[in-house]
């Protein structure tokens, strides 16, 4: 149990340590503080590439991408607000750049889309089994007749 | 009735099924500029050739034009090239040039080999007029009308089968257009 123990933190230990690793740029760039890295870091990861597509602005090493990484970073440092600099990417990109899509009315199926059909599925399985519990439900009443066989066949097979 | 409710499933697994099967050829790359219908970014920027020489957004107003992002590092540029040369020559609409995070030398010394199809060339050096633009890569293009609003961008290089189908109808209706405004 104590090697089990001692195996499971070692495995924390090492993916907290590869994370770490990850959260790091390519470039080197110094925050003016440690919350501006974070929300700067946070904010790019959530910005997609527009060369390399399905890579994010942090993992994608082209020059756009660190081009426009380094952008996120000063405006993080300047004081903008997430909204503004979100505003300034889809302005020269478009929307296409949020890995986190807007809520607005043609976004609304992809946010609620999921939750719709979970309701779906969930109501669909209610009904269902529903249905099968009033069925079985359903006294077994056998007849005179088949009871007399059964009880034949029980006896047939106590011998 | 109950019978018909069991198709249901399989109505909807069809209808996904075309609607994903077409999205197998759409192009991923070819994305709509967030740009069309906005005026040209404002930039204040060297001329390729003469340093001294500050070229600004305002200098491309007046006429139905072709703005071009293009490097000596690009391989598709290369490709277009000719074709641009070409056009220059029929003289059709000013084509103004950007050359985007390039060397100065390099990309003279390219224009002197290959032909200079560009009536002006901006020197992006830092790619800051490129990101203002949207760009993603090289070369891309961008259809601006006579004030100078963005109207149509197109992604790749220019071939005479997309200038015949898609550029030239547009900018002769640009270009029309710019015709009557000066009229009235």
């Amino acid at each position: 149990m104590r090697t089990l123990i001692k195996i499971m933190g070692g495995l924390v230990l090492l993916f907290s340590m590869t994370t770490a690793v990850m959260a790091t740029p390519v470039d080197t760039y110094e925050f003016k503080t440690p919350e501006n890295q974070k929300r700067g870091l946070s904010l790019a990861h959530e910005l997609r590439c527009p060369q390399c597509q399905n890579q994010n602005l942090i993992d994608s090493n082209s020059p756009v991408a660190r081009d426009l990484r380094l952008e996120v970073f000063k405006m993080v440092d300047e004081g903008k607000g997430d909204d503004e600099i979100i505003e300034f990417m889809t302005s020269r990109y478009g929307e296409f750049v949020l890995y986190k899509p807007k809520m607005e009315t043609k976004t609304y199926i992809l946010w609620l889309g999921p939750v719709g059909l979970l309701l779906i599925g969930l109501v669909i399985g209610f009904i269902f089994i529903r249905k099968q519990r009033i069925s079985g439900n359903v006294p077994n009443e056998i007849s005179e007749e088949d009871r007399r066989e059964l009880d034949s066949l029980l006896k047939r097979n106590n011998k | 009735m109950k019978k018909l409710v069991l198709f249901i499933p399989l109505v909807i697994f069809l209808a996904m099924g075309v609607f994903l099967y077409k999205g197998l050829f759409l192009n991923p790359q070819q994305l709509d500029s967030a740009l069309e219908g906005k005026p040209i970014p404002a930039f204040q920027l060297e001329r390729l050739e003469t340093p001294a020489e500050i070229i600004t957004n305002e200098q491309l107003k007046g006429k139905v034009s072709l703005l071009n992002v293009w490097a000596t590092w690009c391989p598709s540029c290369k490709y277009e090239h000719p074709f641009l040369v070409m056009l220059k020559r029929k003289n059709l609409l000013p084509i103004y040039g950007i050359n985007y995070r390039d060397e100065r030398a390099p990309a003279l010394e390219e224009l002197k080999r290959q032909g200079d199809p560009y009536n002006v060339n901006i020197y992006d050096k830092d790619g800051r007029l490129g990101l203002d633009l949207g760009v993603y890569g090289a070369p891309e293009s961008f259809v601006v009308d006579h004030n100078g609003i963005i109207r149509f961008r197109y992604a790749g290089p220019i071939d005479q089968r997309v200038w015949s189908e898609t550029l030239y109808p547009m900018i002769q209706q640009l270009q029309a257009e710019a015709a009557k405004d000066g009229a009235s």
